[in-house]
């Protein structure tokens, strides 16, 4: 490190950040300096997103103060953030794909000579920033069919162009192969020659050491450790990551049968989001599938229910091929899927209670085709008041709280009495006395003979409710755990290849 | 809940259900005839109210078809273009062909249905949008009603075809009207109690939850724009019975009628919220409407005007009260 570090470009003290009653954040402290790059670590929903995002001004801190170059620095917006020389590269790029990349580069900002856009300074601008980078493509192209790392580098041509002296890059390298990986870290130490500092968020914990000068370490809304060089063993950084947090009470497990119900064979997703996946599920066992975001589970757990397209590979029910093309075939043979987003997948919101478990439900509550309102909402009476959903089948959906909500979704599909149950994320976002009537709810299923998947991105629970766990990792299964085997750090070492 | 109180909430559902989200339209309408009643001496008289009826079942068919088109999130801009088509093709196949004009009505209606097929296969198919599908056939089926006689009018039709819409059953209603309320009558029936109607608001509501809720969404869909062509096709018929005459002209306007008719009923364009008793009173507020003004001596062209002002208010003071009841 060089001399001109001494004192921080930007400080972070006791940064809070409360949504409701719910503190997501817990006092953040952190410097960074001029030329250096730290790594910010954590699992998913540890708050590094939520702090990258007061950093870059998308998200307004409860309390707690930011210096900026030594001054007060409180960005209302991205752009303030922008204009005061903070960048953020966001995971999913945000690049018009039809515009050049100059245009992209200056859009919302255009340069502008007696009123009118002036694309002479902005092409030789755009070209000076894209040169920065060892670029040398012309700010004329468009940025359609440029490649991912390309596009990232563009990403960050635009805040260097802004004068950014400090950028903020979120998984950068999350879609990108091992060179284009080495021509961003190429890149980067370019950038850190020049002074600028950099935050840097990535899941691939084996390229943290060769990118990192310092390693911070979240959990739980809080940094719980930092380390002065990048140089860290896996195993020692992933153990700050999990840690140990509070005890939650998990229901007991039962033994499952020995008789295979599910199995799924090189099973290759058609939209490339996984490939080569085999596994199978016993009668009453709880089959948990672990991986960081983007893995590739709920692609995998969809294509399992026909909600996505299969490419090659097959799922067997009771040894019977019944690879699925549309939902239908999957619930038609009893797999039925709780899906990851109850809001935008799983419930109507603006429709009744009531009809959202009949719109699962409509053979069973019409007869010989016919429905009326009062057999839908008797139906669903029985559901509303088995699974404890505190409501009347005439409300509307949205007006539940998550918990409701989710217990709607499980009350819709278990009404079908199926014999596979897939839950995907099943206690996100939801309270401490909902989720473990969701637990029980899961055990009940197994003791019944049911077969349960549960993906989960909550190690803690993944690994409370699941009889084996696998493992995915980049799209492909990187290993099946036995309950006995499987601990927060094992599964953290797999998903993290 | 006591088990008392459940029935009674049980016995009042459907009515109430049929109501919901109608209390407006329906409010408007009573307003706008107890004024027709004190401003004119002709409207509240029963061959007044009659003869409404008469001019709104053209409207009301296709209003029925359009309302499931509405409902799951579609838009149907073919209806009068392809009411053109099947008026064409009777007439081509009675008068031209020298065919029973009954095989004609059947011919017309094929054809009507096969262009609903057409659009909504381009719609869950080939992904088309929905505006474009419907625009593209709106076209073309106009075209195709202007290239069966070349842009001309068929007349001459049998005496009895036209007294079908002017002869009073009993000295009440008409067959075209009696025909209408049946229609009305198997939509209301079908969107409120079968499995096929609820699905048509389950698809509407959230289109991914229905597919994953195991709903057929494409054969739904490409059903409901068959029916809408139905309906347009036998809307045709109804209107060659009223004209007594056929012509590639008829009809130009009519979807914009029929979507205002649905969407001031109170069926969301969004989907998923209304129902075909709203539409029955959309219908009747634009019938009395144009009925109305005329008593009153307004002018065609100031008839247009106050139509789109009703329209404008329909739609926001359902926005309105919909937002107020969620952020009040």
């Amino acid at each position: 490190m060089t001399d001109q570090d001494k004192t921080p470009i930007l400080s972070l003290r006791q940064i809070r950040k409360t949504y409701g009653l719910l503190e997501v954040l817990h006092g953040i402290d952190l410097d960074v300096y001029a030329g250096e790059v730290v790594a910010l670590l954590g699992e998913n929903g540890a708050g590094k997103s939520t702090l990258s995002n007061i950093i870059s001004g998308t998200v307004q801190p409860s309390t707690g103060q930011m210096t900026w170059l030594g001054a007060p620095y409180a960005p209302t917006s991205p752009r303030d953030a922008m204009d005061a020389g903070v960048g953020m590269i966001h995971q999913e790029l945000k690049l018009l794909p039809q515009l050049s990349i100059a245009e992209n580069i200056f859009v919302g900002r255009y340069l502008k000579k007696a009123g009118r856009i002036d694309r002479q300074a902005m092409e030789e601008r755009a070209h000076s920033g894209l040169r920065r980078l060892g670029l040398d493509i012309s700010p004329r192209r468009v940025v359609e069919g440029l490649s991912t790392a390309n596009q990232q580098l563009i990403e960050i041509a635009k805040a260097l162009t802004l004068n950014a002296k400090l950028l903020i890059l979120d998984e950068p390298t999350a879609a990108l192969g091992g060179e284009e990986t080495q021509l961003l870290f190429r890149q980067i130490e370019r950038l850190k020659a020049e002074g600028v500092g950099i935050i840097y968020i990535s899941h691939r914990l084996d390229e943290i050491r060769q990118i990192a000068d310092r390693i911070v370490v979240m959990r739980d809304g809080s940094k719980v450790q930092e380390f002065d060089s990048g140089n860290v063993p896996v195993r020692t950084i992933v153990e700050a990551m999990v840690g140990r947090s509070l005890e939650r009470m998990f229901p007991a497990i039962p033994t499952p049968a020995d008789v295979t119900l599910l199995e799924v064979k090189d099973l290759c997703s058609a939209l490339g989001h996984f490939r080569g996946v085999n596994f199978s599920v016993s009668k009453g066992e709880v089959f948990g599938i672990a991986g960081l975001v983007g893995a590739g589970r709920t692609e995998l757990v969809r294509a399992i229910t026909g909600a996505d397209p299969i490419a090659s590979g097959a799922v067997l029910l009771d040894g019977k091929d019944i690879t699925p093309k549309a939902p239908i075939d999957a619930i038609r043979n009893g797999i039925v899927l709780v899906p990851e987003d109850r809001k935008l997948q799983g419930l109507v919101l603006d429709h009744k209670i009531s009809e959202n478990i009949g719109y699962a439900n409509l053979a069973e509550v019409a007869q010989g085709g016919f429905i009326t309102a009062r057999r839908m909402a008797k139906f669903a009476d029985q559901f509303i008041a088995k699974f404890g959903v505190k409501g009347r089948g005439s409300q509307n959906a949205g007006e539940l709280s998550g918990g409701n909500q989710q217990k709607v979704v499980l009350a819709k599909w278990l009404a079908r009495k199926p014999r596979v149950v897939v839950l995907d994320e099943p206690t996100r976002g939801i309270d401490v006395g909902a989720r473990s009537s969701i637990y029980d709810t899961i055990m009940q299923l197994a003791r019944e003979g049911v077969a349960v998947i549960v993906v989960s991105s909550d190690l803690e629970e993944v690994l409370g409710v699941s009889n084996r766990i696998m493992v995915m990792a980049q799209g492909k299964q990187a290993g099946i755990l036995d309950r006995a085997e499987a601990n927060d750090v094992s599964v953290m070492e797999l998903a993290t290849i | 809940m006591t088990a008392a109180k459940e029935q009674a909430e049980g016995t009042s559902f459907d009515l109430r259900a049929a109501l919901k989200g109608t209390t407006g339209p329906l409010i408007g309408l009573i307003l706008l005839c107890l004024f027709l009643t004190f401003a004119t001496d002709k409207f509240m008289s029963v061959r007044n109210l009659l003869n409404i009826l008469d001019q709104i079942t053209v409207l009301g068919i296709m209003a029925v078809g359009m309302t499931l088109v509405i409902l799951i999130g579609g838009i149907d801009l073919a209806v009068g273009s392809v009411l053109a088509l099947a008026m064409m093709v009777m007439g081509y196949v009675a008068n031209v062909l020298g065919l029973p004009i009954a095989l004609g009505m059947v011919v017309a209606l094929a054809v009507a249905a096969a262009s609903g097929a057409i659009s909504g296969l381009l719609i869950t198919v080939f992904r088309v949008p929905a505006f474009i599908a419907t625009l593209a056939m709106m076209s073309a089926a106009r075209g195709l009603a202007n290239m069966i006689t070349d842009g001309q009018q068929i007349v001459g039709f049998p005496a009895w075809f036209s007294l079908l819409a002017f002869n009073r059953i009993g000295g009440f209603l008409t067959l075209t009207v009696a025909i209408m309320i049946v229609i009305f009558a198997i939509g209301w029936l079908y969107l409120h109690y079968t499995s096929g109607g609820r699905s048509l608001y389950a698809i509407g509501g959230n289109l991914e939850v229905a597919r994953l809720a195991g709903i057929n969404v494409r054969l739904h869909t490409t059903g409901v724009y068959v029916v809408s062509g139905l309906m347009a096709g036998l809307a045709g018929i109804v209107l060659a019975m009223r004209l007594d005459s056929v012509q590639p002209t008829a009809g130009v306007g009519y979807e914009l009628d029929t979507i205002a008719a649905v969407v001031i009923g109170g069926t969301s364009l969004t989907g998923g919220k209304g129902g075909i008793f709203g539409t029955l009173i959309g219908v009747l507020i634009i019938g009395v409407l144009r009925n109305g003004l005329n008593l009153l001596g307004v002018s065609p062209f100031t008839q247009a005007v106050v139509i789109g002002v009703v329209i404008a208010l329909a739609v926001a003071a359902e926005t309105f009260k919909k937002n107020q009841s969620r952020f009040g």
